[in-house]
């Protein structure tokens, strides 16, 4: 393609771009930098239903003096980005000091806001993308080989949950795995154990959480595997078969080979959005046990007192995590950009 | 079916009976002016949206948004010049951050000139300038089972020494497993159950005249190893268990004492939906006493309104006249209103559903503070309180926990230096 036409072929997008993704990323990353002005505090009487008593309030007049002079707040830097409730620099040295050993380093790191929704946020990413996109193709596989006539209705049925609102669909699981739900009472019975309760340990917690996000997304994997399977090169296969190639054989050489662009894709796509976990958290009620970065970001924007920079930082922490996080894909597209040329 | 449409049909008289009254020339001209109302729903603030509804005319536009994510929209719907909504309806633990942002005004003026005769009682005032008028009243207070107390022989607690002694025998006796309840949820819930049992055991917030938290001290322990010890008896899920999860716990009989809001009290006691016996033997009491201070371990809570400063004077005065027109005495006389709430308006009639409510108030219980910066303190509390409940630190280390997460949000938002 020539530049010329390049450049008019891409101008609608560059703008939608500039104007969508680049600016607001630019306004977020400035209110990062600033905080609100100091608060004058004065104390007055507060008279209500209930009697009067002396209590504390903002001296209007005098704290919009200092936020007229400083419309955008005070200049901060990257003091938030360090404090206990984000990086938490001095914290995490005097852990490090004090701590003999590794594992009381670590155990105590999870006690930090940040360290402690990273440690949900990476395992809940890690597990989970990986054994959806396993069971994508094996779901793929075993629907490919159906007869024609109840494809349909078994590939409806696969989408199921994926076509549940996310909210909606962990409120329901979170009845259902109560002590007293259907799922809680089996889970008891199997294990013979009428205590256990899925709500109330963390180990458990994180495996529901976990299992929920495979479940929700596996359909996901499994319709673009599926779409993949219909353009297998029923050649290549056959000459498999003649060459006397298992079943298994076939799926290792052939099958797979074929789908590894569409894997990357998915492990693309499912990276980022597991990085981003959130509705299960809400919908579990599981704060106490796991947390998020979008969930740190929803908890300083819902809050009796909106936390705007905290707000600001924790995403512009979450956009260089995931672009550290798709780095080793990003280089390898690169690569085989480079390649072909 | 039948049961639904008796509820239909009786709807439909009461909102007959609704507007005969307002078109009967009660008092509600309210000029010209735009009203937008937003707020929190519950049925008492509907009838106050429905009563300023109807003071909608050709020149005078009438709207309200009630709903339950109130908080998270009134900042940013009061931030504009002029502002989307003219109004909003508050508590005293909402109004705050609303006055940190200067976004309503003091109504002294328009009170002066179109509501001469307002209580004392239902103004709330901040360095003698009237800042909302309260409607209705709210408190914490235990309810309790009075047939599973009886058929163990206890009487109704007074002080949570005695919920756990009740909850003792209950569970030795192998009446109930688990039976205390409260909305222990990990976040606001929590948060507020440790405020009110802090409350109990006399402590201060903030040290004096400063936002520099003091939890951090014997009271703070105090507070913390209560709590710990009722949650022993309570459903093993507690952390994740709201006032909506709670009252469902309530409704199916799962538990005997809990403490629970007196606005939600009516549903507690509704056989629709509740297993049999257990409405007909919820019974309400006042707050729950801790430890020796004399303060009871819940806080006292307004709702009211208030005007915001982002609008017009017009609008304002409209504002004002429809929401006075809202709250007037005579929305008592319409059918079910007077039970709907405990209202700080002339001529109510306190209802048996009133009686935890008012038992709070006589008790000596305290507000709920208005601190600007109270809510910091609450979102660390319901945050790092986890940790302690579920075993996995010292009381000590999660208050300390709580003060240093206040503490980076008090240094964010310029409360602290």
């Amino acid at each position: 393609m020539k530049h010329k036409t390049f450049f008019w072929f891409f101008l609608p997008t560059g703008l939608a771009m500039l104007l969508f993704i680049f600016l607001p990323i630019v306004s977020v990353i400035s209110q990062s930098l600033h905080v609100p002005v100091d608060a004058v505090l004065v104390t007055v009487e507060e008279c209500g239903p209930f009697g009067c008593k002396p209590s504390t309030t903002i001296d209007q007049e005098a704290t919009q003096l200092l936020r007229d002079a400083n419309p955008l707040g005070q200049w901060a830097g990257l003091e938030i980005y360090f404090d206990r409730s984000h990086l938490a620099v001095a914290e995490v040295g005097e852990l490090w000091r004090n701590s003999e050993s590794w594992g009381a380093f670590f155990n105590r790191l999870g006690n930090l806001p940040f360290y402690r929704a990273m440690a949900f946020t990476l395992t809940y990413t890690f597990v989970a993308t990986p054994l959806l996109i396993i069971f994508g193709l094996m779901i793929a596989l075993a629907v490919n080989t159906l007869s024609s006539w109840i494809k349909g209705l078994v590939i409806f049925f696969s989408l199921l949950p994926f076509i549940v609102t996310p909210l909606v669909g962990s409120l329901i699981l979170f009845w259902m795995i109560d002590a007293r739900g259907v799922v809680g009472s089996f889970i008891q019975w199997v294990f013979n154990d009428p205590t256990l309760s899925l709500k109330a340990s963390t180990p458990l917690t994180w495996i529901t959480l976990i299992v929920y996000g495979i479940w929700h997304s596996a359909p996901f994997a499994f319709v673009i595997f599926y779409a993949g399977l219909q353009t297998l090169p029923q050649d290549t296969l056959e000459s498999a078969v003649i060459d006397g190639a298992s079943r298994w054989q076939r799926i290792r050489y052939v099958v797979i080979p074929h789908l590894t662009p569409l894997v990357t894709f998915v492990a693309l796509i499912q990276l980022m959005d597991n990085f981003r976990v959130f509705e299960p958290i809400v919908g579990f009620n599981a704060e106490a046990h796991a947390t998020s970065l979008s969930w740190i970001i929803y908890n300083d924007l819902s809050g009796e007192q909106r936390l705007l920079t905290s707000a600001a930082s924790t995403s512009v922490l979450t956009i260089l995590c995931v672009a550290i996080l798709l780095s080793p894909v990003l280089v390898r597209t690169w690569r085989d950009f480079n390649g072909k040329t | 079916m039948k049961h639904l449409k008796i509820a239909l049909l009786s709807g439909v008289a009461a909102f007959a009976l609704a507007s005969t009254a307002y078109a009967d020339g009660h008092a509600c001209d309210i000029g010209e002016g735009r009203v937008s109302i937003i707020g929190n729903e519950f049925p008492a603030i509907q009838t106050l949206g429905a009563g300023a509804a109807a003071c909608a005319s050709d020149s005078a536009e009438v709207t309200a948004n009630l709903t339950k994510e109130h908080k998270n929209i009134q900042v940013p719907g009061m931030t504009n010049n002029p502002a989307e909504y003219t109004v909003a309806i508050i508590s005293n633990g909402s109004i705050a951050p609303l006055m940190t942002d200067n976004l309503i005004r003091p109504l002294d003026d328009l009170i002066a000139a179109h509501a001469p005769d307002l209580p004392n009682q239902q103004k709330i005032t901040l360095d003698g300038k009237v800042m909302a008028v309260a409607f209705m009243a709210n408190a914490q207070h235990m309810v309790y089972r009075s047939d599973i107390l009886a058929e163990a022989g206890l009487e109704a607690p007074k002080s949570y020494e005695d919920v756990l002694a009740n909850a003792k025998v209950l569970r030795e006796k192998g009446i109930m497993e688990n039976p205390v309840g409260g909305a222990y949820s990990a976040g606001w819930g929590i948060g507020q159950e440790f405020n009110n049992m802090f409350i109990g055991h006399g402590g201060e917030f903030f040290k004096a005249g400063t936002a520099e938290a003091n939890i951090n001290n014997e009271k703070g322990v105090a507070t913390l190893e209560m709590m710990k010890a009722l949650s022993e008896y309570m459903n093993p899920d507690f952390l994740a268990l709201n006032n909506n999860e709670i009252s469902a716990e309530w409704k199916a009989g799962n538990v005997a004492m809990l403490q629970m809001w007196g606005s939600r009290t009516p549903a507690l006691l509704d056989p629709e939906g509740s297993v049999e016996g257990v409405a007909e033997n919820t019974a309400l009491t006042g707050p729950m006493m801790v430890g020796d201070s004399g303060t009871p371990a819940t806080t006292l809570w307004w709702d009211g309104w208030t005007i915001a400063s982002n609008v017009s004077d017009a609008d304002a005065e409209a504002s004002f006249k429809a929401m006075m027109a809202s709250i007037d005495p005579s929305i008592l006389e319409q059918e079910g209103v007077n039970e709907q709430a405990v209202w700080l308006i002339e001529g109510y009639e306190p209802t048996n559903l009133s009686e935890g409510v008012f038992q709070t108030i006589k008790s000596g219980a305290t507000p709920y503070p208005t601190l600007p910066y109270i809510g910091l303190l609450h979102t660390a509390l319901g945050a790092e309180l986890p940790d302690f409940m579920q075993g996995k630190e010292s009381a000590e280390q999660t208050l300390a926990d709580v003060e240093a997460a206040y503490t980076a949000a008090a240094k964010e938002a310029g409360f602290l230096q």
